[in-house]
């Protein structure tokens, strides 16, 4: 009898650790993702403020300074205000593509973060497949824009979306030879793999230096696939008053605003994993953890930090470029992307395969 | 739908980020006035009254740039996995892979000559 009492109570408890257990994993499986959100908004506040003071300083004005120290609160008032505006849903349009669309735009951009390696262990998900996840998920956000453009029911929106799926799609191509020449490189679709792989001599070792043709290409088509200005066709204001986003207002607005930083913040992400080292310090003859100690959470700390540091530099090339170069018109646009890009990106796909086979 | 125990963060993720958009929605809905008017909801069409719909026949040239499109961007998925296992096919595969790529480029230099690539 008392044996039985006892195996019922291990049995009980065993079964309540399990249990609490499972709400621990939970816990622990969402806990990532949230500050992993609030990293993303707080970095695309920053973008913003970025973008904003730069471009004050190249036209030579004094850009926000009024909401928070320097401005920097400027694009959460904004934010908030967006918040408290009218939602206007158009007559004519069809109310579930034309809500749909922001939504979906924003949540595709959301979802390539899931792959960006912070440290060698701060990524949400190593998947095998990385960047592939990223291609794969990238071009969904063309169909929020289409759905949005078509649901407007105006013309401006329809020829807006048209061609936000027209550009997208044509410079996603010359984008993928690059990612795939990466790969092949480092022998790798994941992103941790892909940073470990550059993390020989400093910033010697970076694969800006073993694909410079393949960096201009992505460099470009990544300005293309943001909507950047050099490409900004499908909300180009002199031709289409604001493109799919003319019937918007309100939060549905500013869905397209936080999306098309976020995919901003994204491309520059992945253009520092992809081909400036990642987390690593990238000063050769200099190893950090020797520098500072093994000290786990402050290496993580610099991770962090130099990933952020690479990312926030380069973005001084997309803001600069933003007024400095002019609209192409969609011929030019498209003939860059076809005739010129996609040609350039398959030989050197075929160039680094090629010297994959001769060091074989 | 989570037979792959890799994928579990990838499926928590992609319901958080949808509950953004959701969350916005709604906080805005309760937040935001709202007035209706004929006017008002009518589209933009740069002050005057709209003339007709803006559902009709589009430039055919879109299409024909997304069928190209769909052809180069399957073949790519199809280089993914030979590019992952490079190291251990070797000389005969880059060959395959070779020709494999050289068939949509002749395709592509054909739909040039015909003027797919074209937009006027």
């Amino acid at each position: 009898m008392i044996i039985d009492i006892t195996e019922v109570q291990t049995i009980n408890s065993f079964s309540g650790s399990e249990f609490l257990k499972e709400i621990y994993e939970l816990i622990w499986l969402f806990v990532p993702i949230f500050v992993l959100i609030l990293g993303i908004v707080i970095g695309v506040l920053v973008i913003v403020w970025l973008e904003r003071q730069i471009s004050a300083v190249i036209q030579q004005r004094i850009g926000p300074e009024y909401a928070g120290p320097l401005g920097i609160l400027q694009a959460l008032a904004d934010g908030t205000k967006l918040l408290f505006k009218e939602d206007i849903l158009p007559s004519r349009g069809d109310r579930r593509l034309f809500s749909a669309g922001p939504a979906i735009a924003v949540v595709s951009i959301l979802l390539s973060y899931l792959v960006i390696p912070f440290g060698s262990h701060l990524v949400l998900a190593d998947l095998s497949i990385g960047v592939f996840l990223w291609i794969a998920i990238s071009s969904i956000a063309p169909i929020g824009l289409l759905m949005s453009g078509y649901g407007s029911n105006n013309k401006y929106s329809f020829s807006g979306g048209l061609r936000a799926a027209a550009q997208s799609i044509s410079y996603e191509i010359p984008l993928t030879p690059c990612v795939l020449s990466i790969s092949l490189l480092s022998n790798s679709s994941s992103t941790v793999d892909i940073v470990e792989a550059q993390s020989k001599y400093g910033f010697w070792g970076w694969n800006l230096w073993r694909q410079p043709i393949g960096f201009i290409v992505f460099l470009i088509s990544s300005l293309a696939e943001c909507e950047r200005l050099p490409f900004d066709l499908p909300e180009a204001e002199e031709e289409l008053v604001a493109g799919y986003q003319t019937e918007y207002s309100g939060i549905k607005y500013g869905l397209f605003y936080v999306a098309s930083y976020l995919n901003l913040l994204v491309s520059s992400l992945f253009v520092t994993v992809l081909y400036l080292g990642g987390w690593n310090f990238s000063l050769p003859y200099i190893v950090l953890p020797e520098l500072f100690g093994m000290n786990k959470i402050f290496g993580m700390t610099i991770g962090i930090f130099i990933t952020l540091a690479k990312a926030y530099l380069f973005l001084f090339i997309p803001i600069a470029t933003r007024w400095t170069l002019p609209r192409l018109r969609m011929d030019q646009l498209l003939n860059l992307g076809w005739k010129f890009l996609l040609p350039i990106s398959l030989g050197n796909l075929l160039l680094t395969t090629s010297s994959q086979l001769v060091s074989l | 739908m989570f037979l792959l125990h890799e994928y579990d963060i990838f499926w928590a993720f992609l319901i958080i980020s949808s509950v953004i958009p959701i969350l916005a929605f709604i906080i805005s809905g309760v937040l935001a006035p709202s007035s209706e008017g004929p006017e008002k909801l009518s589209s933009y069409e740069s002050g005057i009254e709209p003339m007709g719909d803006a559902w009709l026949q589009f430039r055919i040239r879109y299409y024909m740039f997304a069928l190209v499109f769909v052809v180069f961007d399957v073949e790519t998925v199809f280089l993914y996995p030979w590019a992952m296992s490079f190291d251990v096919l070797g000389v005969s595969v880059f060959i395959e892979a070779l020709i494999f790529v050289l068939i949509p480029i002749v395709g592509s230099v054909y739909a040039w000559r015909k003027g797919a690539l074209e937009w006027s």
